[in-house]
This record gives structure tokens, sequence and C-alpha cells, in this order.
């Protein structure tokens, strides 16, 4: 009762404030950004206004517009076009002079406080939308403190969680269904009895620590390896994610194994099937409920995992196109960010949005393997 | 010659001396009962035909144990192949979370056998051989947990007698049932005898009196008296078995 009511509680207050990042323009608080009047470019989106300022984008024709080159603007530069005396000692004449400055430069394009907006102004105030979900979900480009407007496409996160999580997972699960075969199975209990304690205690080891061997053992030796310019990439993350994964899945798995009724164990081995066949004939349908339960929350540990990761992945913000790129996860993230970004602000609201992406990605995870598991229990009995 | 002979059997667990120079004769086609009180190694016995004791750590045997003449504990004995021969049936009803079909086509499947029009056949005469037939025949496909207790005994059996073994084990295969389903399976032991050697671990005299040919009975891991069943019932040598048998102790 207690622990539903406080996963709802939970729930609600991460989905509020993340949902609040719809209800912000990506542009800073209290700034605008303009044009000429005369400018047949009229609207321009968030994604060129940046580009525009990081200069990617220098000519007005690449918008549609005129075949001249862009004037960037900042508060900053309006010493270049007036002296102190015009803008005043207390930045009297400022809004004034910017008036005048983006009526008579046809192709300017001027990021300024919304305070120094002159009444009569008489340029073009371009019109910043608010973020949509599809903007968010699918854009390409994660800069949520970039001047003047904030990108907050989260697609490069979700693909990077996803894509380290699939890679330690591929490299967890055979490796430890291996070694709770061999536990449960085929070593001796003398064996057992020293190899579980200790599996049991690589479970204890604070995630800092497996990043920090991470960064010390396993990334220069990927990028030894591979020959990389650097060796923090998705597939040191996976690595690492996979040797935390291992002892949820070893112990999980093998006490499902040694729950095979030794009944059936017996019959299968008396049928004249080797220990081999009854192990993958017998003993893994019968405990494939439990070995996927240590799969879901493998994954579980794998996708929330934060700290190792934040460590051993090189955290870039790209889509990555392989596993030796360095890829950014979703909680790497939220916890590397979350100190930085402005309690209330669009950005912090934008790193509650992706905790509830990742809440929604884990849930799902777990109602389909639950799912799955329920198929298979069915077919069976 | 026999199809079964056990010559100077010991066994052990750990320093725990179990069975203490058992010898036994088994003729071919007859049915043989064990019987004694709890305990007395009847069971760790019948286990050491198939070599189902050597899954337990920590175990040895000496002496030697003869099935078809060959020395089943010799050195590079194939035990998948040994137990192939040797059908075993347990205690309790232990069906495997599959199908019925596929009950009884796994042990011919974990030996090799891939043609279907083989495995079609021998399942459907297994299945007949047990008299289960006209009961699952609609029902092939279906789990076999969803038959009564009985009716999974009997699979059980159709699962042993699907690999064509020549010994069949039997370890208290009617003590988890209903009298109905006991006399079911006692008649089959009656009729599959004309087929196989059959070995069976009871702890119910009426039963070893209905079914066995001969009985031996153990008491504290020695063998005591091995005899025709009709006269270990009536006429025994030893005071033991005369006190056992008409339930003076034990």
């Amino acid at each position: 009762m207690i622990t539903s009511l406080t996963v709802v509680l939970i729930v609600f207050f991460l989905f509020k404030e993340g949902i609040g990042v719809f209800n912000k323009k990506p542009i800073e608080d209290g700034y605008v950004v303009t044009i000429n009047k005369n400018n047949p470019v009229k609207n321009i989106s968030s994604e060129s206004i940046k580009d525009i300022y990081d200069q990617k984008i220098t000519y007005w024709n690449q918008l549609g517009g005129t075949p001249d080159s862009i004037i960037l603007f900042r508060l900053e530069d309006i010493s270049n076009y007036y002296t102190d005396e015009q803008i005043g000692e207390n930045f009297e004449g400022l809004a004034n002079c910017i008036n005048r400055l983006v009526d008579s430069l046809p192709n300017i394009i001027a990021f300024f406080p919304e305070k120094y907006l002159a009444p009569d102004f008489n340029g073009h105030n371009l019109n910043i939308s608010k973020i949509t979900l599809s903007e968010f979900l699918i854009g390409k480009e994660w800069f949520p403190t970039a001047q003047p407007v904030a990108q907050l496409g989260v697609m490069p996160l979700i693909l990077g969680t996803l894509w380290v999580s699939l890679g330690a997972i591929l490299i967890a699960l055979p490796l430890g269904l291996a070694a709770a075969i061999f536990m449960s199975e085929i070593a001796k209990d003398k064996v057992r009895n020293i190899m579980k304690p200790l599996i049991e205690l690589l479970a204890g080891i604070p995630s800092v620590v497996y990043g920090f061997f991470g960064l010390v053992v396993i990334v220069p030796l990927i990028q030894k390896t591979f020959d990389l310019p650097v060796g923090e990439t998705g597939l040191a993350g996976s690595i690492i994610l996979a040797i935390m994964a291992l002892p949820t899945i070893i112990t999980i798995s093998e006490d499902a194994m040694r729950n095979t009724p030794r009944a059936v164990k017996e019959a299968s081995l008396a049928l004249g099937a080797s220990k081999w066949q009854t192990i993958y004939k017998v003993v893994i349908p019968y405990s494939v409920s439990g070995i996927s339960a240590g799969a879901i929350l493998g994954i579980g540990r794998a996708i929330g995992e934060t700290m190792a990761v934040l460590m051993v992945t090189g955290n870039a913000a790209v889509i990555p196109h392989t596993i030796l790129a360095p890829v950014r996860t979703i909680p790497a993230t939220i916890a590397a960010e979350l100190g930085e970004a402005p309690n209330g602000g669009l950005h912090y609201k934008a790193l509650f949005a992706l905790g509830c992406i990742l809440f929604i990605i884990t849930l799902f995870i777990n109602l389909t393997v639950g799912f799955i598991s329920n198929k298979k229990k069915h077919n069976n009995h | 010659m026999y199809k079964i002979e056990s010559k100077n059997v010991d066994f052990f667990y750990g320093t725990f001396r179990a069975l203490k120079n058992i010898n036994i004769a088994i003729k071919a086609n007859t049915v043989t009962a064990l019987i004694g009180p709890s305990g007395c190694g009847k069971s760790t016995y019948l286990r050491l035909f198939n070599r189902m004791n050597d899954l337990i750590d920590e175990t040895r045997i000496t002496g030697n144990i003869f099935i078809d003449g060959k020395d089943i504990y010799a050195k590079g004995v194939n035990i998948d192949s040994l137990r192939k021969n040797v059908g075993m049936v347990f205690q309790k009803p232990n069906p495997f979370p599959k199908t019925i079909f596929e009950n009884v086509a796994y042990g011919l499947r974990v030996n090799g056998v891939t043609d279907k029009k083989i495995i079609q056949e021998r399942v459907e005469t297994s299945i007949k051989l047990v008299a289960l037939w006209d009961e699952v025949k609609d029902k092939l496909k279906k789990s076999a947990f969803e038959l009564s207790g009985g009716q999974q005994q009997r699979l059980c059996i159709a699962r042993a007698l699907a690999i064509q073994p020549s010994v069949i084990l039997m370890d208290e295969p009617t003590s988890a049932l209903d009298p109905i389903s006991t006399a079911k399976i006692e008649e089959l032991i009656y009729e599959l005898k004309t087929q196989y050697t059959i070995v069976i671990v009871t702890h119910n005299m009426q039963q070893a009196g209905r079914v066995s040919d001969t009985t031996a009975f153990f008491y504290m891991g020695e063998l005591i008296e091995h005899d025709k069943t009709k006269i270990i019932f009536t006429n025994p040598k030893h005071e033991r078995t005369q006190n056992y048998i008409t339930g003076r102790f034990g």
C-alpha cells in the first residue's frame, strides 16, 4: 500500500515537472530575436537560429531570403555601432539604438533582452514557438544551454541509452546463463559455496568503483585494441554495465535452475539424455521465468545505471553509429546537468521530461518481458 | 544366463556403508520385487542398475553388476546408452512441462531419432501399451499436467517404454496413487513382463505378492533372502522375513 502510494507520488511529480517543458519557449526567459522588417524571411525555426549563431548558416538565401550574408548581433556588439554617449550611462538610449540599428541594416538578426525592445520597435520580432512533443522526441540535437535558442532533441540520448543497454545485455546474458548453469548443474558443492558469495559480493561494489575500473582498465584497452582516438565509447559502457548486471542475472537464474525438481532432471537422465541435453531441454525451459526475471532486473540496472556509465562513455550527445563511438545516456545526462540547470527553468524541466522517458522505457520493457514469460508459462502448464 | 547379476556389491555414501555384499541374479522377463523397511537400501540398490547414484556426490560402489553379461560399472561404459537400455519409473509422476506427445517423444529425440514417422509410431505404440491411448488420443497436444495422477504415472511408463529398453526399474510406482490407478498399473506390470525384465521397489506387501515372480527382502543394507515370491510369502527361511511379511515390525 505505502509502496504503491510512493510510486504513484513519484510518477506524479516526475510527470508534472516533465510536462512543464512543453509550456516553455526554447529561448532564454525575457529575450527576443528580431530581424529587419523588410527581410523576406519571416519565420526561422529554432534549429536554424542556432545554426545562424553557430555560423553554420551565413547567407539569408539558405533560409529562402536574399543572397546577402547574415549580420549577427548580440547585445555586447552594440559598442561597435554606437558610442557610450548614445547608449547612455544607464543604458537609457539602448532600446532606441537597437531599434535604429535593426531598422538600418536589412540583413541583421539581433538577439537581446526584451526590456530593450523599444515601444515603437520597427523591426520584425521572430516568433519562437513552444517545444512540441515530436520535436522533443525526434530532435537530433541536445544543446540545452545553447544561445540564443536551446536545442532539446532527446533522440541521441534515447538511442545512446538503448544502445549501451542492448550491448550490455548481449554481453551479460550469455555469460550470466553460462555461469548460472555451471554453478547449479556442474560445479560441486564446494566450488559453488566459494563462488556464490564472491558473485554476490560483486553486486555490493559501489557503481563509482566500477566506473573507476572501467576508466583505468577497459577504456585504455578499447582504445588500444581498436586503435581509436579515445577509448570512452558505448562499448566501454556496455562492458561495465554487463559486469554490473552479471551478479543479478547469475544469482536469480541459478536459484531458478536449482528449483528445477530433481525428479524431472532424473527422469530426463534416466531416458538416456546427456547432461547437456537435460540442461537445455529440461532445466532451462523449467527455469525460463526465473531467467527472464534475472534478465529484466539486469536490463533494469543497465538502463538506470548512472555513475559508471557517465564515467566511461564519453558523453557526446550525438546519435551513435557504431559501438565504438562515444554516447550519452539519459541517466548520465540527468546526473551531469541537473546541478547546473536553474531550478524551474527550461533545462530543468527538460531533464525531468527525460526522467519520464526513462520511466516509460523501463515500464515498457518490464511489461513486455512479463507478458512473454506469462505466455511461456501458459504454454507449459 | 541371467539378465541381471549383482556380485558382492557394496555401496557407500561417504563413509556410510549403505549396501553390504549383495548377490542377486534375475532372469529375463520376470518381475522382481525389492521389499524391506524404510532405509534398508532397496531404493539405493535399484538405482545402481541405471547408475542413477552417480549423480550423488561422494558415493562409491565396489563389486560388479552385470546386465546381459556386461559389467555396467566397467571403465568406458556409455552411461547414456546404459540408461536407454534400462528404463526407470519414479515414485511420484514426474512428467516434463511439455505436451503429452512431447513427453513420450522426449527419449526418442534425445537419442537422436529425427524421423517424424518413427516418432509418431513409437509414441502411439507406447501410449497404447500403457492403455492410455483412448483417454489421451484427442489431447496429445495438451500439457501433460492436465492429466490425473494415475494417468501421469502411466504416461511416465509410456515415456520409459518409448525408447525400447529391455529392463524397467520401478521405484514405488504406485505410492502416490489411488487404489484404482494402482490396480491399473499392477495389471500393466503383469502384461509388460512378457517383453521386459522388471525390478520394482514397493512398500506394499500385497502388491509384491500380486505382481512379482521373485521377491528380495532387504534389512539394514543386507539382503536377507531372495526367492520365489510364493516361498517368501508362505514359507520364508529367515525369521526376520517372516516377521516383516506378517507385519510384526517395519
